[in-house]
């Protein structure tokens, strides 16, 4: 096929991503469970990228979880998010960047619903200001924070200090791409590269040196399934969906799984350990659980910032081997000291003031 | 009798998710509730587009529409543009309003949802929050989650965070005056009329089953509704 052929195939499932001016929202389960990942993507954006991106302190929740758990009717949830879309107004930034592939869904989905449904719309613009007396305009452009670092990805690489690249073999890291649900399963044109073949995390691994994995259930959910995690008696569900996938990607022997969604790396973590517990059986390499990372720790990891600065022990499958296959320098005694912690914490301070 | 149907297309998802199935099947092909569960995504669409008011009472009332996992695999792969789990979003919505979610194993659950990342939108403005996350509810999240619980304040201090802090940052405090703005959101657009209703709704049916129902979780309807599973639901 001609080189020309392809880029017109491939047109539709690019997707515009601003280029400055940020408006940033975060996502309650990253918060909680990966908040060096956040941290990191504030340091990368404005310290090694030099762009401008906004928090408002008065930002909630979408409501997303509550949403998607059925408690939270649409609407409601609808008028939520118009009350970010006013921060985002009244902040004077028009670039819409949510941490959540939840949120970023619900936002994609209510925006494709006004389109087509302006009076829904104006219902929503009414309640909001009954309720705070706010009014938004709709961001110009929207796009996951994982778009985000995949557009700066070169520029990322270009500052870095290691690739995804074993240090004793020279060969790529394998790498298993887990893509949220809610990044394009819905709105396939809203996600890079589509539904069926998403780009956004497969173009970071290849940009980073690593080699991509392609596995018979790599598109199947993780198993968050919202009330099939959040109830206990419904968690079989939710384990059986991640043991699909680590089954069907054990074969290809990944040294790694990157992801892009709150849910999914949590989930793809600590059902390791679950199924360990109750079967004896591990899924990487040399008896060890296959270490899962966020898009931003592994960004954070290219560009040579310490682990433990970036969260990593708060996994429950240990990182360290993929840290020792790239040669990634760490203090393992730092790892879960707190008294370290204090003394950098104090450190910061310091120089804070 | 309602007209249930009538009742569903009232909901924006409905409209939006069902157009006209062919009933091929892709989506419950594709759905990983159908391989989990007793589920079959397409007979559900079928059961609501033949409008049969009896039919889809039974649905209301059943274990069945609580089983997806929304994750929307369904709407990758319809041939038709058709959302099967917006259809679901949908009966669900309809089952909560008219009490029937209490009639299911399932749909019971509704409560625990409600008390947990219900309550917890309004009262931190968080869907969930650390604090609630308790080592001892989540065995699943493994002894390192315990670490992390124990020495969270010196952890998000090292990782930079503002735990309870005010301003910007991660887990910081949301300022009174925005929780105020989401309980009049709740208020104005049927979000507190739909809390109320699970809870209207299940203190009648623990008194039914002779349950303590109290407020919170520690009491004795919210945890059989959390923990119980009768073993029939899954294949």
């Amino acid at each position: 096929m001609k080189i020309e052929g392809k880029k017109a195939i491939w047109s539709e499932y690019q997707k515009e991503i601003a280029d400055d001016h940020y408006f940033y929202v975060r996502s309650c389960i990253r918060q909680n469970f990966f908040p060096g990942s956040e941290v990191a993507f504030l340091k990368i954006m404005r310290e090694e990228l030099n762009k401008d991106i906004y928090e408002h302190p008065c930002h909630t929740t979408c409501s997303g979880i509550g949403y998607h758990g059925d408690v939270v009717p649409v609407e409601t949830a609808m008028t939520v998010v118009a009350r970010q879309f006013a921060m985002m107004t009244e902040a004077g930034y028009r670039n819409y960047i949510p941490s959540c592939i939840t949120s970023f869904g619900l936002y994609t989905e209510i925006l494709e619903t006004w389109h087509h449904f302006p009076e829904v719309e104006k219902r929503i613009r009414e309640q909001l200001w009954k309720a705070t007396k706010r009014e938004f305009v709709v961001p110009e452009n929207l796009a996951h924070a994982s778009d985000v670092i995949y557009k700066f990805r070169k520029e990322i690489v270009a500052k870095g200090k290691y690739k995804l690249v074993n240090k004793n073999t020279g060969e790529p890291l394998k790498v298993v791409d887990h893509i949220g649900c809610h990044y394009a399963k819905m709105f396939p044109s809203k996600g890079i590269g589509g539904a069926e073949y998403p780009y956004v995390l497969a173009g970071m691994v290849e940009e980073w040196g690593g080699k991509v994995i392609d596995y018979p259930e790599r598109r199947h959910c993780c198993g968050f399934g919202f009330r099939q995690y959040l109830i206990q008696a419904n968690r079989g569900f939710s384990i059986a969906c991640s043991k699909e996938k680590f089954e069907s990607m054990q074969p290809f022997k990944p040294d790694m799984i990157i992801t892009n969604c709150p849910g999914c790396p949590m989930f793809l973590d600590r059902w390791q350990y679950v199924i360990n517990e109750m079967e004896g059986k591990r899924y990487g390499q040399d008896g060890e659980g296959i270490p899962v990372f966020t898009y931003e720790e592994v960004a954070g990891l290219i560009l040579g910032y310490n682990p433990w600065d970036l969260g990593l022990q708060m996994h429950q499958t240990d990182c360290e081997p993929v840290l020792d296959k790239i040669g990634i320098e760490y203090d393992p005694e730092e790892k879960h000291n707190t008294s370290i912690y204090n003394k950098k914490v104090e450190v910061h301070s310091s120089v804070n003031v | 009798m309602e007209n249930y149907h009538d009742l569903l297309m009232q909901d924006i998802r409905f409209e939006e998710g069902l157009n006209a199935c062919m009933n091929c099947g892709v989506c419950t092909a594709i759905c990983p509730a159908a391989e989990f569960y007793d589920y079959d995504p397409r007979q559900i669409v079928d059961i609501v587009q033949s409008g049969d008011n009896d039919e889809i009472e039974k649905l209301l009332k059943s274990d069945v529409i609580w089983y997806c996992g929304e994750c929307m695999s369904c709407k990758t792969r319809c041939p038709r543009g058709n959302a099967p789990g917006l259809v679901i979003m949908a009966l669900r919505g309809l089952s909560q309003d008219l009490g029937f979610f209490v009639e299911s194993e399932k749909g019971r659950q509704q409560l625990a949802i409600k008390r947990t990342v219900g309550e917890s939108i309004l009262n931190t403005g968080y869907c969930v929050y650390l604090d609630g996350i308790k080592p001892d509810l989540h065995p699943e999240q493994g002894p390192n989650w315990e670490w992390i619980y124990k020495n969270r304040t010196a952890l998000l201090a090292r990782l930079g965070g503002n735990y309870k802090g005010d301003g910007p940052g991660i887990l910081r405090k949301i300022p009174e005056e925005a929780l105020e703005e989401l309980k009049r959101i709740f208020e104005v657009t049927g979000g507190k009329k739909r809390y109320d209703k699970i809870e209207f709704y299940s203190r009648k049916k623990a008194e039914e089953l002779n349950l303590e129902f109290d407020e919170g979780i520690d009491n004795e309807y919210f945890r059989h509704i959390y923990k119980t599973n009768n073993g029939s639901h899954t294949k």
